[in-house]
This record gives C-alpha cells, sequence and structure tokens, in this order.
C-alpha cells in the first residue's frame, strides 16, 4: 500500500514538474524561442524597414531596422507603377480560380477513394501516390511542349491546367486521409432515406471536410500566387501577366533601388499573410490529418 | 461426378457475371467523381513524362518536333560522361539536400518541442515561425539577395561593423562557390523550419500523455523519454517529413536563379537551373529533359534508400 501510494506520489510529482519545469527552465525555453522568433523575423523587418525608407537611391548606411523620417512614399510609387494594379488583381483572379478548380476536382477523386467501390481503386490509388513522388519540374520541358502543341500557351487556361493537374495527387491524398477519419453514420442514415452518392458527397462530407478544405484553399492560393516559372514560360501578353513575373519586371526595371522594390514586394505579401492568419486554425489540423493517414 | 463439378463451374460462371455487373454499377457511380482527376493525371502529369522520355532521345526540335534527329542514349551519355557542368549541378542540388533536410528537420523539430510545453504564447511563436513557410519564394530571395549584397547589406554589416569577424565585407552572391552557396543553402533552411515544426508539432501532441507520465514514474529523464518513447513513436512522421524535403529540395531552381543566376561561372548552377539554361538558352530541349529525366530518377531511388534509412536508424 505504501509503495503504490508513493509510485503514486512521485508520478504526480513528475508530471507537475514535466507541465511547469523550474523557472530557469521556462526562463531559457522562452529565450530560445523568442531569439529563433527574431532570427526568422530579421529577413522581413529588413524588408519592410528598407520600404520605409524616404531616401530612393540611396541606403541607409549602416543598415538600419529603424529607418530616420520613415514614409510610406515607395509603398504609393510601387502600387501605381505602370501595370502593378493590373499584375495584381490578375494574380488574385488566376489563384482564386485555381482554388475552386483544384477544389472540385480533388474532393470528387477523394469522395470516391475514400468511400465508394469500384474496379481498379486500390491500382488508380497508388498510380496517383506514384506521380505524387515526382518532382513536377523535372518534366517542365515536355509539359511546355504539350502545351504548344496543344495551343494552350498565352492563356490563363494554360495556367490552370498546369495548376491544377499538378496538384490533384497531393490534394486528393490530402483529402482521402480526411474523409477516410469522418464517422460513416450520417452517411448510412442519408443512404437509407434514398440519398446517392452525391447527395452524401455534397450534402454531408464536404460541410464536414472545413479543416481539410481550408488547408486545400490555403496552398492551392498560395502556390499559384507564387508560382514564376510557368506564368513566364506561357504568358506573352503583357496583360495577363500575373504579379511574380511583375516583381522581377520590376526588380529589373529598378536593380538596387531596394525602398521600391521591397515596397513592392511587401504588397505582394500581404496577401499570403493574410490569408494564412484567416485560415491557420483550420489548416493545422487538416494538414496533419493528410500526412499521416494514407 | 462431371455433373457436380459442371454445377460448380455454373455457379462459379454466375458468381462472377454478378460480380461484373456489380462492378459495372459501381464503375458508373464512381466514374464521374474519378473522371476529372484521372484525365488531368493522364493528359498533363503522366504523358508529359512519357513524352519526355521520347524527347530525351531524340536532338528534339521545339518548332517542328518532326524534323527531330533520333540519337539514342547519347543525351545521357553525354551527361553522365562527358558534361563536367552536368555533375557540377548534380553536386550543388545533392549538397543542397544535404544540408537544408537535416537542419530543417532538427531546427523544426526543436522548435515543436519547446512549443510543445505549457507556456503562453504557444500560437504566437507557431505564426512567427511559419511566415516564411507561405511567403513566395521570389519575394525571399530578393530579401536574401539584399541581405547577403556586398558593401551596404546587414550580414556583411553584422559581420564587419558590428562582430569584427571579417576585416571587409563580403561579395558573398559574386566572390565564390563556397560565399554563394552560403545564402542560397541559409534560404532554403530559413524557408523550411516552420513547415517541419507544424507537423512535428501536431505529431508530438498525438502521443498519449499517459506513456510519457509513465516513463517519468519510472524515473526517466527527459532525454530518456525522448530517446525511448518521442522519437520511435515519430517514425511515421520523420519518414514522411524526410521524403517531403528531399522531393522539395530537388526542386531547387528559382532561388538560384534570382540569387546568384548559377554563377559564379557557372559553379551554383543546380539540376533544374542547368535543364532550363539547356532547352531556352542553347534551344537543347532533348539534352535538358535527359537531365530532369535523370535528376527524377536520383530523386525516386534516393527517396526508396531514405526509406529504408529511416526503418533502420529509428528502429534501434
Amino acid at each position: 500500500m505504501g509503495g503504490l501510494g508513493r509510485a503514486v506520489d512521485l508520478a504526480r510529482r513528475a508530471t507537475r514538474s514535466r507541465r511547469t519545469g523550474s523557472v530557469w527552465v521556462r526562463l531559457l525555453v522562452y529565450l530560445i524561442l523568442v531569439g529563433g522568433a527574431i532570427i526568422m523575423m530579421l529577413p522581413f523587418l529588413y524588408m519592410i524597414a528598407t520600404a520605409l525608407n524616404p531616401e530612393r537611391w540611396i541606403m541607409p548606411n549602416p543598415p538600419t531596422l529603424f529607418p530616420p523620417n520613415a514614409t510610406l512614399d515607395n509603398f504609393a510609387r510601387a502600387w501605381n507603377e505602370a501595370g502593378f494594379q493590373r499584375y495584381v488583381l490578375n494574380s488574385t483572379i488566376v489563384s482564386s480560380v485555381t482554388v475552386l478548380l483544384t477544389f472540385g476536382v480533388a474532393t470528387t477523386s477523394a469522395f470516391a477513394f475514400a468511400r465508394l467501390q469500384f474496379p481498379g481503386k486500390s491500382l488508380i490509388f497508388g498510380f496517383y501516390l506514384i506521380t505524387m513522388m515526382v518532382p513536377d519540374m523535372i518534366a517542365l520541358l515536355p509539359k511546355f511542349s504539350v502545351m504548344r502543341d496543344l495551343r494552350l500557351t498565352d492563356s490563363w487556361l494554360g495556367l490552370w491546367v498546369i495548376y491544377v493537374s499538378n496538384g490533384v495527387a497531393f490534394n486528393t491524398f490530402l483529402l482521402r486521409g480526411f474523409f477516410e477519419q469522418l464517422p460513416r453514420d450520417l452517411e448510412d442514415a442519408t443512404y437509407v432515406d434514398g440519398g446517392g452518392a452525391w447527395t452524401v458527397f455534397w450534402r454531408v462530407l464536404l460541410p464536414l471536410s472545413r479543416p481539410a478544405i481550408a488547408t486545400l484553399a490555403v496552398f492551392t492560393f498560395l502556390g499559384a500566387w507564387d508560382d514564376f516559372w510557368w506564368a513566364r514560360l506561357l504568358l506573352q501578353d503583357p496583360d495577363l501577366r500575373t504579379l511574380p513575373i511583375g516583381i522581377a519586371l520590376f526588380f529589373n526595371a529598378h536593380g538596387t533601388q531596394w525602398s521600391t522594390v521591397f515596397a513592392a514586394t511587401t504588397i505582394g505579401v500581404l496577401p499570403e499573410i493574410a490569408l494564412f492568419l484567416a485560415l491557420q486554425r483550420y489548416f493545422v489540423s487538416g494538414m496533419y490529418s493528410g500526412s499521416l493517414k494514407g | 461426378m462431371k455433373r457436380i463439378s459442371d454445377a460448380g463451374s455454373a455457379v462459379g460462371a454466375s458468381t462472377r457475371s454478378r460480380r461484373a455487373t456489380q462492378g459495372r454499377r459501381e464503375l458508373r457511380v464512381a466514374l464521374p467523381f474519378m473522371l476529372p482527376g484521372i484525365a488531368l493525371v493522364v493528359l498533363f502529369v503522366v504523358y508529359p513524362i512519357i513524352r519526355g522520355v521520347q524527347m530525351s532521345l531524340y536532338d528534339w526540335n521545339l518548332m517542328v518536333p518532326s524534323q527531330s534527329t533520333f540519337v539514342g542514349a547519347r543525351n545521357f551519355e553525354r551527361a553522365l560522361t562527358q558534361d563536367p557542368l552536368f555533375w557540377t549541378a548534380a553536386r550543388n542540388t545533392g549538397l543542397y539536400a544535404l544540408i537544408t533536410v537535416p537542419s530543417q528537420m532538427i531546427l523544426g523539430l526543436g522548435a515543436a518541442l519547446l512549443l510543445n510545453t505549457a507556456i503562453r504564447g504557444r500560437g504566437f511563436f507557431r505564426a512567427l515561425y511559419y511566415l516564411p513557410v507561405v511567403t513566395s519564394w521570389l519575394i525571399v530571395s530578393y530579401v536574401f539577395a539584399y541581405l547577403f549584397s556586398d558593401a551596404m547589406g546587414p550580414v556583411n554589416h553584422l559581420l564587419v561593423n558590428v562582430l569584427h569577424v571579417v576585416p571587409q565585407p563580403i561579395d558573398w552572391l559574386n566572390d565564390s562557390w563556397a560565399t554563394a552557396e552560403v545564402p542560397i543553402n541559409l534560404l532554403g533552411i530559413w524557408k523550411g523550419i516552420g513547415w517541419n515544426m507544424v507537423i512535428f508539432l501536431a505529431a508530438l501532441q498525438s502521443i498519449p500523455h499517459e506513456l510519457l507520465e509513465a516513463a517519468a514514474a519510472d524515473g526517466a529523464g527527459r532525454w530518456q523519454s525522448f530517446r525511448l518513447i518521442t522519437l520511435p513513436l515519430l517514425r511515421p512522421t520523420v519518414l514522411f517529413v524526410s521524403t517531403m524535403l528531399l522531393i522539395g529540395a530537388f526542386n531547387v531552381f528559382l532561388s538560384v536563379t534570382l540569387l546568384t543566376g548559377g554563377g559564379p561561372q557557372g559553379s551554383t548552377e543546380v539540376l533544374l537551373s542547368y535543364m532550363y539554361t539547356q532547352a531556352f538558352k542553347y534551344l537543347d530541349f532533348g539534352y535538358g529533359t535527359a537531365v530532369g529525366l535523370l535528376m527524377g530518377l536520383a530523386v525516386v531511388l534516393l527517396s526508396l534508400l531514405q526509406r529504408r534509412m529511416v526503418r533502420g536508424a529509428v528502429e534501434l
């Protein structure tokens, strides 16, 4: 009896020390975390500080995180640069449509893999998995040649085809993992009530899958917003250009006029950060369920 | 006897045909769900790879494909045996994987372990560490180009004027292969830590509390319970993360192009940038495609090897 009591006591003490730790350990943890956070943030801080620099042609020497007479002029100049607003609009349209198309294609495939029975199912899924293992850029040249043959160059349709097809396997894999964890009771009830596969898919599964869909939306949007090579290879018409192309042209035109360049890149980063912050509480769980189930 | 076996095969045939009808019915339901995905994957993922194999066997003419000359395996032979620049690119890509993959994993796991304690501001730190992951490669490459720029870059300022460890500013991006690889690899590590952290954090949180408490009750220290309980349970995560990172590392391309342009003197070229140069600068699409395919083959082989290594290493 005494032995058991001692063991319980020991365990309780061990638990307590693990949860709270000593003051010094906690302080050390905080110090490392804060130091790490500063290092992780420094590149962004330098970018913003440079964008706030009032001198257009001269960089502050020594470099500083707190430029004297900080100004928003650079942002105004970047924003009003020829084509810049157009590039932002184009990127928004291209990325949003990519998300919608990917959502449509990947959720339906994932539903079939997770919930329907059909011949050849595991074979096709294995096939999807293999395509995930192959870096998509290795086929850059043959893909470019296929796109030329299909006359999909110089249009957003070409970009959508590339972005969506690149994302099908991974997003199907992610969503299938998520769907498989969901309880089947509601679906069974829907089938009993005479609902078909589409009703189950649209009315039952999708509304329960917000975290996975948010994950898909964030990564797909960022992937399209971020893409440089395909936009550069496929788009010739200046009116179709997306923001990364715009920023690269901007950089080439303004050379090391870092203040203006970084005002432009700060504007380019804002939607990415906003999207991430808005959806992060969903997609952390969505990402994880996709990564380990399957 | 004969009659029985006849009856048996008749039953077999009818089950088979029933199963076939059922299969067809199932397929009718599943096909509309599957078709868009399969069509896209087959047409724009698989077919280009097959087309790539074809292109790599030719001196490929992009404008008029029918005028391409068949050269057999000569493009592969050239890459593997006659082209030192291919091996430079392969070495840099491999080195990038060797440096950035373990660094990201260790730092990401470290951050996850620190954040997996009962401290305040977890969500805040997690978001900050994750920010580099969501920002575009193009933008952070420009930022690193500025950080490591020659005379007035913050890194040189820190090293020369604040820490006094270097006598004069280093021209990181142009001086030599060794100095140019520093920003390229640091960028790769910095951008990936947050992703590793989030995955490892989720994996750590799925480890049952009772296990660690029981170990502590048995007198296990922090390090012991980490090595004997946490680490083995993280094995599937380690495998998943290392595979994804390896593929990601081989995709390094834009950052190198924007930071060094492959220079100085082509010394920091990676496989994808080399492939791109061959195709769009020298219009040698057949050779460029061969380089891409060799890289794809290397990635697949390395991920298989890695699978075995992770199994062996963590199974101790």
